[in-house]
């Protein structure tokens, strides 16, 4: 199989069957061994699988990377409520494409874990909100839902054990905002995609006001697998606080972007020069955004410093976020990389807090205008304290994301910045 | 009780029962922490960022409007890192604010401004050109200026919450987002919709009414009672040029919340009405009215009174006149003898109830003190267009007294057999035209008084405009002529004629103007129960 580019250092847990386009089909996923996980687990008490999660150390890989056992945990014990699972399925980052794939090649694995994550947690239903402009996606995942009640794995008396669960897919209807966790509890709703403040925290109050929990399509979609092999096994792969395996969506100017799935801790320099084929066209690595683009971007030598898991991006300024693995080389426009960003995030501010509806339009006209070449040197102060005002004051995080690769550039790339100053000055001077 | 929680703020300990927020603990102790969204009437998105503050321990600064005060919790609200917010915040609000202050009805009394005046950067930082909306009418009295709207989105959540009635929303997002209505569907309709403009805390619903009447510096305010039903919502009346130019709610949780109808709102026009009765008219001998000094009116009533002896009186009044003026007529009434007395009032079939405060409503009474002339003695006549009913009284060979009611529906021959007439009005009436005595009145915006409301609490007023010429309030006038008759003390207050009330009348027995104060009393407990 030549799923557009694969490499053998891969570790492929959940990205097995990408390019396979058999595996789809229900026939093939349970003769491949697909839904024992699901049998196992109805056997079990529900606290065992999540003690099994636990075990694992699977960290949630939207983004924030926090403990899944943990998070599970915190669902009540003795439901009173309606208990729901969410999958935040809604994958909009710039740079994100590993959700899709997952769903596209392998949508049973996801349905799999969804119905286990819905077990362990006691809910009855589970969402699925997917992209709405994953049209193909949506298709597929429709399909396989019906087959999955079709074959009895799905809705009520699962496999003769008296367990229900029912599956919905929502599809979005196109904001960036509902991937936010509680943007999309709103959106499910019917509200306007607005994220709420926290506490409460879904767990007590959630979607529809009843305790919830929300999980992104690859975390769900690795929990099969730990059910079947245990968590330890899990820990073959990873660092003691970054277990497993996880995707890398990698573009940018390396020759072979694409989906590559390794053990967490791998050398980010490693994946460029190695995994993708190096940069294109033989030319210098400048900067890379290793987790999406709402994570601060580095340099080159820090590029050569980091480890992709949790720990590793933190310690040369980043965040490994999504695993979304931007790379530019030396030509790359930075100025205009960030204001792309910018502007993406300005569109798709929700507009509840001002320091994100009104500051990151803001931030798109100055760098609009640093772009021209009509900037001063006093913009880029008044960005860094501007932007400063736009972390830690919002509801949700878009704001902060907006602020990290504003501020990340100006420091590590000032001067990209004070060039087309510079040369706005010449224009102006002739 | 709920438990109480202490905690420190500024520096400064106060304790409030848990699940307070800290804005509302900081209240109690003076603190204004600057907020747009929050409002106490509604729920709290936490959306403005304005009213952070630093709280210790916490890994970032926290929304004073939703965050729960816990034991022990220090909070810094003048902090450099809840101070720095502010000015941030404020700095992100004027990047696309249109500074139009010196043409904007806000400017004066716009949060917006005070804020900015008190934290806000000397100079903005913005260079960029400002994104604009225009203005919108959003229907009823409102007009939307969409470009100086901090998106607190209060207006949206009072149609939704409060009034229930789902008119306004946000369209669009980011800094693209901007209320509207539904389509061609706007703000008509609704009963309770001013109150949007007034918890606006910018310019960006403003009335139309008042558009561009008065700045509001130089508006004077005065406690006063909302005279158009008998729910006595508490308000403000706004006065410039002696007219009223406006009315807004006054806050009492007691009566209406933070809210007033719109009906109450608009009906001011008749307290601005400009023909008056301007002098005390006496009739003479040969049939004509003319005027006279009030000593020389009230002597030749007296005498007039001498000469005829004690007759049957029937007394005909207003519920728009005070408990004051209510109780002071009948006390003369006593004086003279004793006889009936009426009132007549606009009634309506159906309350117009705010369903999100539903002891709120506009009632059905619409008349400040129906159930204050109930509870003095007058019962009421005619129909619910406060017209009729006055048949024995119009053909009343006795004395007759008018009192406020301007008889419109009444014929001119009404008092021809009367032995004394005496009318007392602010208005001239043609069915007036027998009276042996016209005496020129205050209206209720010119005097100090007292109104008792559909749930019989008593509430004052205070006088807000200056009184044309000669008129003077009915308590006054009566009680100086039930003290000539009597041997009593005339009133000299609008205090000491509720005393005089209070003495005489048991629903009112022992309270006071002070025990009234500003928020209102209800009346004598034991006199309601046994009544009922």
């Amino acid at each position: 199989m030549a799923y557009p580019y694969v490499s053998d250092v891969e570790v492929r847990v959940i990205s097995k069957y990408f390019g396979d386009p058999a595996h789809r089909r229900i026939d093939t996923y349970v003769e491949r061994g697909g839904y024992k996980a699901l049998e196992k687990a109805l056997s079990l008490e529900p606290d065992a699988v999540t003690d099994e999660i636990k075990a694992s150390g699977l960290r949630g890989r939207g983004g924030a990377g926090f403990p899944t056992g943990i998070k599970w945990s915190f669902m009540p014990k003795e439901p009173t409520r309606p208990h729901y699972l969410l999958c935040n399925a809604d994958e909009s980052e710039p740079g994100t494409f590993k959700d899709r794939e997952l769903i596209r090649w392998d949508p049973h694995q996801l349905i799999e874990g969804c119905l286990i994550g819905a077990y362990a947690i006691r809910a009855q239903h589970v969402y699925i909100y997917c992209r709405g402009e994953f049209f193909e996606v949506n298709q597929i995942l429709a399909k396989a839902v019906e087959d999955a009640y079709m074959k009895g794995y799905a809705g009520e008396d699962i496999l003769g054990t008296g367990t229900t669960i029912d599956i919905t897919v929502h599809q979005g209807a196109g904001a960036y905002i509902c991937g936010e966790e509680t943007g999309l509890m709103s959106s499910l709703e019917g509200d306007r995609g607005e994220p709420r403040i926290k506490p409460p925290f879904p767990a007590a109050v959630g979607v529809f006001g009843m305790p919830s929990t929300i999980n992104n399509v690859e975390t769900l979609a690795t929990v099969p697998h730990i059910v079947l092999n245990g968590g330890e096994w899990y820990r073959q792969w990873g660092t003691e606080k970054s277990p497993g395996t996880k995707l890398f969506c990698v573009s940018g100017h390396v020759r072979k972007p694409g989906n590559y799935e390794l053990p967490l801790g791998f050398p980010l320099i490693d994946l460029i020069e190695n995994v993708c084929g190096g940069i294109r066209d033989g030319n210098r690595l400048k900067a890379v955004i290793p987790g999406g683009s709402s994570v601060p971007l580095i340099n080159a030598e820090d590029a050569r410093n980091c480890e992709l898991d949790y720990e590793g991006c933190v310690e040369v300024g980043t965040m490994l976020g999504c695993a979304s693995v931007i790379v530019m080389d030396h030509k790359a426009d930075i100025v205009k990389q960030i204001r792309r960003m910018v502007d993406f995030y300005a569109h798709e501010s929700c507009g509840q807090c001002t320091p994100c509806r009104e500051g990151s339009a803001w931030t798109a006209r100055i760098l609009r205008r640093i772009e021209k070449g009509q900037g001063t040197e006093e913009d880029l102060d008044t960005l860094m304290e501007m932007t400063e005002q736009m972390v830690g004051t919002t509801i949700c995080v878009l704001s902060d994301s907006i602020a990290a690769p504003v501020q990340s550039s100006i420091n590590k790339f000032r001067d990209d910045y004070l060039e087309l100053i510079r040369r706005g000055d010449q224009a102006g001077a002739v | 009780m709920a438990e109480l929680v202490t905690l420190t703020i500024d520096g400064q300990e106060v304790s409030v029962p848990r699940g307070t927020t800290i804005l509302e603990a900081a209240k109690k102790i003076g603190k204004q922490v600057p907020h747009y969204c929050y409002h106490p009437g509604m729920s709290s998105p936490a959306m403005c960022r304005l009213c952070l503050v630093e709280v210790e321990g916490a890994p970032k600064s926290m929304p004073s409007c939703v965050t729960a005060v816990t034991e022990d919790q220090i909070v810094h609200t003048e902090s450099k890192q809840a101070v720095g917010n502010r000015e941030g915040v404020l700095e992100f609000y004027l990047v696309n604010h249109p500074l139009d202050c010196p043409i904007c009805d806000m400017s004066g009394e716009c949060d917006l401004q005070d804020y900015v005046h008190a934290e806000g950067r000397a100079h903005g930082r913005s260079e960029e050109p400002k994104r604009v909306f225009g203005r919108d009418d959003f229907g009823g009295d409102v007009l939307f200026y969409g470009d100086r709207c901090v998106m607190c989105t209060r207006c949206v959540r009072f149609m939704n919450e409060v009034e229930q009635d789902e008119r306004l929303t946000v369209v669009e997002r980011g800094n693209r987002s901007v209320i509207d209505t539904f389509f061609e569907e706007g703000l008509e309709g609704t009963h309770w919709h001013g109150n949007i403009i007034d918890i606006c805390p910018v310019g960006a619903l403003v009335s139309k009414e008042f558009l561009y009447k008065a700045r509001a510096w130089d508006l004077e305010h005065t406690p006063s009672i909302c005279p158009s039903c008998s729910q006595g919502c508490n308000i403000e009346l706004h006065t410039r040029d002696n007219l009223i130019q406006r009315i807004k709610p006054r806050e009492n949780l007691e009566v209406n919340g933070w809210w007033m109808c719109d009906y109450g709102r608009h009906n001011h026009g008749w307290m601005n009405r400009g023909i008056r009765l301007e002098d005390p008219l006496v009739r003479t001998l040969d049939g004509a009215a003319g005027p006279m000094r009030w000593r020389d009116a009230l002597e030749q009533l007296l005498q007039h009174v001498g000469v005829m002896g004690e007759g049957r009186v029937k007394a005909v009044a207003t519920p728009f006149a005070s408990n004051e003026d209510l109780g002071t007529l009948a006390e003369l009434v006593g004086t003279l003898g004793g006889g009936d007395m009426v009132y007549r009032s606009v009634r309506v079939e159906e309350e117009v109830v705010l369903k999100g405060f539903p002891t709120l409503a506009r009632r059905k009474d619409l008349a400040p003190n129906t159930n204050g002339a109930e509870l003095i003695g007058f019962t009421r006549v005619g129909d619910d267009q406060a017209a009729g009913g006055l048949e024995d009284i119009a053909k009343h060979d006795g004395i007759v007294i008018i009192m406020g009611d301007e008889l419109s529906d009444q014929a001119e021959d009404f008092g021809q057999e009367a032995g004394l007439f005496v009318y007392l009005g602010d208005q001239q009436s043609p069915a007036a035209s027998n009276a042996h005595f016209v005496f020129p009145l205050t209206t209720f915006a010119e005097q100090e008084g007292s109104f008792t409301n559909i749930a019989r609490r008593v509430q004052r007023f205070s006088p807000a405009l200056e009184p044309s010429s000669m008129a003077r309030p009915a308590w006054l006038i009566l009680g100086a002529l039930a003290a000539e008759l009597n041997n009593g003390d005339a009133p000299r207050s609008a205090a000491d004629a509720f005393s005089g009330l209070a003495r005489r009348v048991e629903a009112f027995a022992g309270l006071t103007y002070q025990d009234i104060g500003i928020r209102g009393a209800v009346v004598n407990e034991t006199y309601v129960l046994s009544e009922s």
